[in-house]
């Protein structure tokens, strides 16, 4: 099933050297150790170089994927994709109803960043967080029930696209840069807290303008905080493109002060080997930022078909060349860290899921109307809520949050 | 917890009645409400969308001085109203900006100051907020601060805002409550076409910075014959859509649709007449119109989406019972958004729909 070497060359990244390694080192894998036909590690080379700002040395530009990984990857990815496919056409058949922003084209950012991630990093975003909401925790049911508004949705059906939360995950938002500055306030509460702990604060190359990053920048920077500030930059605010709107597009050294890494947003990889940099060096230095250049597939929103500001032909190129998740692919299985049948047997099982949590965010009960006045305050302040006439409507604290 | 028997039933009827979107029992309960025109000329059939862009073109051309812009606004914008304005009159005076609204609000006022006209867009309502130091500490006391040497006067802001459905917590707010606080800025809010580009035009004449809050789900909801030539509709004044003398019920916007077919149901099951009353002005409002009506009803609903506590409802009930004590039947109702967010699901059950008001018009004459 291996395919010729030559394919290698026009991969994002190029492999330079590729591991077998000896089934007793590998023995807790047994798939691997049992079948020496096939590695389970290799060593990549990142095709696209990093690009520093104020940095003397960047991340690894040579890293492992065992096959492990790969396998972890693959899946993230592809379920990712699968959950947005699946509330592409959930939105259309007007289940889904309002806002819906699509992640199809960027799943290398979020998948790279999480296996980066440690058990005490935390993450807050925006517009385009349900791969992220899966990536933290929630399973696919979760995420498709929070956009079809049910009870079993993340945040029970009262937030919809963008307001989907879980432990370590501070949410997506839904004004645009508002969430930078509170991803600023999370990294000072794990300095504070002396945890190690680090946060990285995501926005779009559209928000990239707003002031409030740059006040962000400008106290984490002060205050050395364990920040890295991302701009996911897939090129287009809304529908206007980033040379457009901005007027620096090298997004990574808009910190000033601040050093930056631009990375290729395509490939997880880059991503992942990126980011453990980044963690190492905020919790030693303070804060940077980092740019992943990347690419969304979709329109900005489902009311945007995407095409009136750019070509077909421009969205077709990046689907055939970039693609996150096809060129991963291709490289395991270059790699032989993948099999073509694992990759089939992986993606019959993710459709399998998504399909499940289709038909449950379809078929599952909303939240009972008391739950309006839910939560609006803790330990409310009045009793009763006002406005209702006639209806003395008590105030209910229906759950403690995961942050008490 | 337990519901009141008379609470589930006003649910139970929402959920049937709900069962069409929310765009779909718009623009089924829309009422024609005849406005007067000032203007002459040709009519043309057009939504509030295409109304807005009409009063947008006209305003254009007329001041070489107007620029228009906003975050895609060059494209069109979100609900298309500044369609093919970019193509007629070049990227130097229609453009997009930057997603930064505290930047486009500073930007506007800057423009303003020169005595250049400034038409702004803030994508959505929910949006505004970043940029309301800029509007309520700059804009509104410019004049004001600099003994009157300058002032931002020939600034428009234009804000989509209201329920649309799905819209959930940052894109359904009706935030004029706010700046209804800010002496020095003025408030409108049209009901439909012909009063959206009569308001917008009369804005940017005006001499004081202006927020025209149009609420979206009424851009594409119904089609009036909106006349082709320059007409400005009077800022400060509300309208009487339906004469009555039992009570006075008050609304702006998509809520002057429920209060018209609330209206009807009253006079049709409980046989009371109702004066409807468009506020079209929050900042500043028609004092003696509305007091005139109460004065002669003795009984008056306010009703809005923005939540219960300050929204501008209470500005109005307080007026009224200092102005018409005397004359009141019964203590001012308020129908409005609860003290919640806005909801997501909960839509419907926010809302100060007809079953709400048509509830307080019983309670009203039961006091």
């Amino acid at each position: 099933m291996l395919r010729s070497l030559s394919r290698i060359s026009e991969l994002p990244i190029v492999v330079r050297q590729l591991q077998k390694s000896a089934s007793a080192a590998q023995g807790g894998l047994s798939k691997t150790s049992t079948n020496n036909n096939y590695a389970t590690e290799a060593t990549i080379e990142v095709n696209r170089p990093f690009k520093l700002h104020r940095l003397d040395e960047g991340p690894a530009t040579t890293v492992k994927l065992t096959k492990d990984e790969a396998l972890k990857y693959y899946t993230q990815m592809q379920t990712i994709r699968r959950i947005e496919t699946a509330a592409g056409n959930l939105y259309k058949e007007k289940i889904i109803r309002g806002f819906c922003h699509l992640y199809s084209g960027q799943e290398a950012c979020a998948v790279g960043m999480k296996a980066a991630m440690r058990d005490v990093d935390n993450i807050i975003s925006a517009y385009r967080v349900h791969g992220w909401t899966y990536l933290m925790g929630v399973s696919p049911n979760g995420v498709l029930a929070e956009l079809t508004g049910v009870q079993g949705g993340c945040a029970r059906g009262k937030g919809g696209s963008m307001h989907m939360y879980s432990p370590n995950f501070y949410g997506g938002n839904g004004i645009v840069g508002a969430q930078v500055p509170l991803g600023a306030g999370v990294g000072l509460a794990c300095k504070y807290k002396g945890n190690g702990g680090m946060c990285l604060a995501l926005y779009g190359d559209g928000a990239a303008n707003q002031g409030q990053v740059f006040e962000a920048y400008n106290m984490a920077y002060l205050w050395k905080l364990p920040v890295i500030f991302v701009c996911e930059n897939n090129n287009y605010g809304m529908g206007t493109s980033s040379e457009r709107a901005s007027c620096n597009t090298d997004y990574y050294t808009r910190g000033d002060a601040l050093p930056g890494i631009w990375v290729d947003g395509m490939d997880v990889l880059a991503v992942r080997s990126a980011t453990e940099f980044a963690i190492n060096y905020v919790n030693t230095h303070g804060p940077l930022v980092m740019e992943t250049n990347t690419y969304r597939y979709s329109g900005h929103s489902m009311s945007d078909p995407g095409t009136s500001y750019r070509t077909r032909e421009e969205i077709q190129e990046v689907r055939q060349k970039r693609d996150p998740i096809t060129s991963f692919k291709e490289l395991c299985i270059e790699l032989g860290l993948i099999t073509a049948d694992e990759v089939k047997a992986i993606d019959l099982k993710v459709r399998k899921e998504i399909d499940e949590a289709t038909a449950f965010a379809k078929s599952d009960a909303e939240l009972a109307v008391s739950h309006l006045w839910t939560d609006v305050y803790s330990n409310n302040l009045e009793p009763k809520l006002r406005g209702p006439i006639s209806y003395n409507l008590d105030h209910i604290q229906e759950r403690k949050g995961v942050n008490h | 917890m337990t519901i009141p028997i008379a609470f589930s039933c006003v649910f139970v009827i929402e959920i049937i009645e709900n069962q069409a979107s929310f765009l779909d029992n718009a623009s089924a309960g829309w009422m024609n409400t005849n406005d007067a025109v000032s203007g002459n000329g040709n009519l043309k059939k057009m939504n509030m969308f295409n109304a807005i862009n009409n009063a947008m073109d006209l305003a254009l051309q007329e001041d070489k001085t107007a620029l228009l812009f906003g975050e895609d606004v060059g494209f069109g914008g979100v609900f298309r109203c500044s369609v093919n304005l970019r193509d007629k009159y070049g990227n130097d005076r229609v453009f997009n900006t930057p997603l930064c609204e505290q930047g486009i609000a500073g930007f506007a006022i800057g423009v303003a100051n020169t005595g250049a006209t400034a038409i702004a867009e803030i994508q959505f309502a929910d949006y505004i907020f970043p940029s309301f130091d800029q509007i309520i500490n700059e804009a509104a006391k410019y004049r004001y601060r600099s003994g009157g040497l300058f002032d931002c006067g020939s600034l428009t802001f234009r804000v989509p805002c209201g329920a649309v459905g799905h819209g959930a917590l940052y894109h359904s707010q009706s935030p004029e409550g706010y700046f209804a606080h800010t002496p020095g800025l003025r408030v409108v809010i049209p009901r439909g076409p012909i009063k959206a580009k009569g308001l917008l035009l009369a804005c940017i004449k005006d001499h004081n910075p202006c927020i025209v809050f149009e609420p979206k789900t009424l851009y594409r909801a119904a089609v009036e014959e909106v006349p082709t030539n320059f007409y400005t509709s009077e800022l400060g004044k509300a309208d009487i859509l339906r004469k009555g003398n039992d009570l006075t019920l008050i609304g702006w916007g998509t809520q002057v649709h429920v209060l018209l077919e609330v209206a009807d149901l009253s006079k049709k099951h409980l046989g009371i007449e109702c004066e409807v009353i468009d506020l079209v002005s929050i900042l500043p409002w028609d004092r003696n119109t509305i007091c005139n009506s109460v004065r002669k009803t003795g009984r008056v609903i306010v009703a809005h989406e923005a939540p219960y506590t300050q929204g501008f409802g209470a500005e109005l009930a307080a007026c009224i019972q200092e102005t018409c004590f005397l004359q009141l039947e019964a203590p001012v109702k308020r129908v409005t958004g609860w003290d919640t967010p806005f909801p997501h699901v909960f839509e419907p059950f926010y809302l100060p729909d007809k079953h709400r008001c048509l509830a307080a018009v019983r309670e009203i004459f039961n006091y």
